[in-house]
């Protein structure tokens, strides 16, 4: 049975590769990636066993707990990762218990990131090769240890699963997941800064870790190599007794949850009358499509991800202005989050996907459209860019500076706007479907986004170059006229734009509605 | 003509050698078909036979390569929005805005149709209370079971009074109480006057339901008419599998006979 199992996931394999060439792509690359890290450890491994046992066991178990944690951590956070053995999909089978979670649990090694890390756990007995009985040693725990691994995140992500079932959780989870991810760089280099300062505490770790379910398999050769016999074996039957409770505790998990199926539904609260978003705005057409957006963006965080880095923006801008000294930078925060603000409701019908046929169906007039969605996004747009150009100019005691700024501000929110509206009249693309994770993008998809959001970025910088250039003139002559000729040219600018933008988009859309649908249709 | 005598005597649909090709697969082949209005008309046809495409162009959802439709007079893809004003539509396979709650999902329909929020707040609580989802008003749409989801939709096709009604697959999924409930909402709407367009797999039902029926297959109208005047005889079921053909001939399940 268990044999039958892993036979399984690999038939599953071998035809997600025949149904779709590009997820063998996926898979090939995956592969070198993980065979090229692979062969770095596997370096670094080596180049290890001229070091002192010490150093050995401190690097290997820090590495080791690293990595574990990550596979218990991580595919809570995505919702299961790899759910081609959903085992819900064996609770009509006559299988035994015990069979189903080995050939699950061992399951987890067909696959790249599985078959890496055997490879990476099993490497360490490269460090121990100055004596091959210990190298031996290295490699068995190597093993164990990633059948830890895969034990704690299989435990993690059924216990979770309950939790997860929870739309709200697990959409919340892809977003917290994605903010490290953004903010890595500024991360690491801190890290690698305080690392330096903190590396004489890293052996009391490794020491800690050393005895907990993450790193004790990884620390038994280190105890055999330094003669520590008697701490060695009670080592290795903790780990042991780790191992079997960990295995132990998921399979009761696993059949509570086979046995009682999460609840699907609820996960929602329910929202009295008509919410705060439908009082927000007028009962018209437009007032409508406002609400609805506004509610989107609050709800839908396929629309929080694409609005994300605007917090972050200014902690980027920040952190690499404190590198120089020089803050400067950060004045012209607002006018950076006015584009990328505006910018962000320019794939609103491709996230609307078929829903968008209501609008089709109510014969809802285009103007009414483009307007709503603006709407939408300047409830929160307008108070954040004015936040963003009022703070950073008042904290640096740049005042003088603040009408230019303004107005640039308002003039790339305006004209950004305009540029999105009639965009996204024309142009769909294939998005995360609802529901979807929102970090998941369709395939084929990179090009055309790359190429529209170039032509929309561009053009908003063309149709603002009066603002620019007045901008410009103004740093350059130092005259305070100019910086108030850039505010109201900003705010007279912006404002027709918009216009302008919402017209001819709302035209577009009226006489394109039905290729517009279908293209939504496509996108499925 | 008067255009206002040419509207009432209208059929309610109108269609007159509307296609569509999608590359080499011709969906929907030249199909004339006239609705009547206060007519309860079945389109019935097996799977991809170009149901929903047809009832698609018919009101202004995907433009045709070829062919005029008419509603009630109004030209759909020349006075598009006078025609959707006409149609109240159940499209099959499309998502809703589903992150909104059942209530606010049936008046942004009618919002967006125009109304006024007294008259949507009004028809809203009727609708609700009457396809049984008043205590489910405040939960979002995507917790929603899919009978609910087909009754919530229905809601948002109601909400502003159509003349026409065009309902895709509007029993699918469907409880059989909530189903009875439609159907007699659905009849009470024909008596009167309005004019009811369904498209459905079941042909006993729309034998039961319907006045008049249409079979489709392969983008090809093969008959239409009144139901009697289309089964005959024998029952409609059965002229349709005639009709369409695809009987699976010899043996069946042999070993299936044991216990």
């Amino acid at each position: 049975m268990v044999a039958h199992l892993l036979k399984l996931k690999l038939a599953l394999l071998r035809n997600g590769f025949k149904r779709s060439p590009w997820q063998l792509v996926g898979v090939i690359i995956g592969g070198i990636y993980g065979l090229g890290l692979a062969v770095l450890l596997f370096v670094g491994m080596f180049a290890l066993g001229d070091q002192p046992a010490e150093l050995i066991t401190t690097v290997v178990v820090l590495a080791v707990s690293l990595i574990t944690l990550g596979w218990a951590v991580i595919p809570v956070l995505l919702s299961g990762v790899d759910l081609t053995l959903d085992p819900s999909r064996f609770s009509v089978y006559p299988i035994p218990p015990r069979q189903l979670v080995i050939g699950l649990l061992l399951s987890g090694f067909i696959g790249v990131p599985g078959l890496v890390m055997l490879l990476l756990f099993a490497g360490q007995g490269l460090a121990w090769r100055a004596n091959a009985g210990l190298a031996l040693v290295g490699i068995l725990c190597g093993v164990l240890a990633a059948l830890n691994a895969l034990a704690l995140s299989r435990l993690a992500v059924t216990a979770a699963t309950a939790l997860t079932s929870n739309r709200r959780f697990r959409e919340l989870g892809m977003i917290l997941l994605f903010v490290p991810l953004i903010m890595l760089g500024p991360i690491l280099q801190t890290a690698t800064e305080g690392l330096e300062a903190g590396l004489g505490w890293l052996p009391d770790i490794s020491a800690v870790l050393a005895w907990t379910p993450l790193g004790s398999f990884a620390a038994v050769p280190g105890d055999v190599a330094v003669g520590a016999w008697g701490l060695a074996a009670a080592r290795l039957v903790l780990s042991l007794v780790y191992l079997v409770v960990i295995i132990l505790a998921w399979k009761s998990v696993l059949f509570r949850a086979l046995e009682t199926p999460p609840q699907q539904s609820g996960g929602s609260r329910a929202v009295s009358g008509l919410g705060v978003a439908f009082r927000l705005f007028p009962a018209t057409p437009w007032g409508a499509v406002a609400s609805r957006c506004l509610t989107y963006w609050m709800k839908d965080p396929r629309y929080a991800m694409s609005i994300i880095f605007v917090p972050l923006v200014p902690l980027l801008i920040w952190f690499w202005s404190s590198q120089g000294g020089d803050y400067t930078a950060m004045l012209y925060l607002a006018p950076i989050i006015a584009v990328l603000l505006a910018f962000s409701i320019s794939a609103d019908i491709s996230y609307d996907n078929t829903a968008f046929s209501l609008h089709v169906l109510t014969g809802l007039r285009g103007f009414d459209d483009r307007l709503g969605r603006v709407a939408a996004s300047a409830v929160f747009a307008v108070p954040t860019v004015l936040l963003a150009a009022i703070l950073p100019a008042a904290l640096l005691g740049e005042t003088e500076l603040l009408p230019a700024i303004l107005g640039l501000s308002l003039g790339a929110l305006g004209t950004g706007w305009a540029v999105s509206s009639i965009a996204s009249a024309r142009y769909t693309y294939a998005v995360p479907l609802p529901g979807d994770n929102p970090m998941k993008t369709p395939p084929g998809t990179g090009a055309r986004m790359a190429v529209t959001q170039l032509a929309t970025f561009g053009s908003t910088i063309v149709l603002m170059l009066p603002e620019i250039i007045l901008h410009i003139v103004f740093l350059v002559t130092g005259q305070e006229l100019y910086a108030w000729l850039v505010l109201v040219t900003g705010v007279v600018f912006g404002a027709l734009m918009l216009m302008g933008g919402l017209r001819i988009g709302g035209r577009w859309f009226d006489s394109r509605t039905p290729e517009l649908m279908q293209a939504t249709v496509l996108n499925r | 003509m008067n255009t206002e005598l040419h509207q009432s005597t209208a059929p309610a649909i109108s269609l007159r050698g509307l296609g569509k090709r999608y590359g080499q697969k011709i969906a929907v082949n030249g199909i004339s078909l006239d609705v009547p209005s206060g007519s309860f008309y079945g389109l019935v046809g097996p799977n991809g036979a170009g149901k929903t495409t047809a009832l698609s162009m018919a009101t202004g959802m995907l433009r045709p390569d070829a062919g005029q439709a008419w509603v009630h007079g109004v030209d759909v893809w020349k006075d598009t929005r006078r025609a959707k004003s006409l149609l109240g539509v159940l499209a099959d396979g499309v998502r809703l805005f589903d992150r909104l709650s059942g209530r606010q999902l049936v008046t942004y329909a009618g919002l967006l149709r125009g109304m006024d929020a007294a008259t949507v707040d009004e028809r809203t609580d009727d609708l609700l209370r009457v396809l049984d989802l008043s205590d489910a008003g405040g939960k979002l749409v995507v917790d929603y079971s899919a009978g609910m989801t087909k009754k919530i939709a229905l809601a948002t096709a109601l909400i502003h009074s159509p003349r026409v009604l065009v309902l895709d697959e509007p029993f699918e999924a469907v409880d059989p109480v909530s189903a009875a409930n439609i159907r007699d909402i659905l009849a009470d709407y024909v008596g009167h006057g309005g004019t009811v367009v369904v498209s459905s797999h079941v042909m006993d039902l729309v034998q039961r339901m319907c006045s008049h029926v249409a079979i489709i297959s392969d983008g090809n109208l093969l008959a239409a008419g009144t139901v009697d005047e289309v089964r005959g005889e024998g029952s409609l079921e059965d002229t349709f599998v005639n009709m369409v053909g695809g009987r699976a001939e010899g043996g069946g399940l042999s070993w299936l006979h044991t216990s």
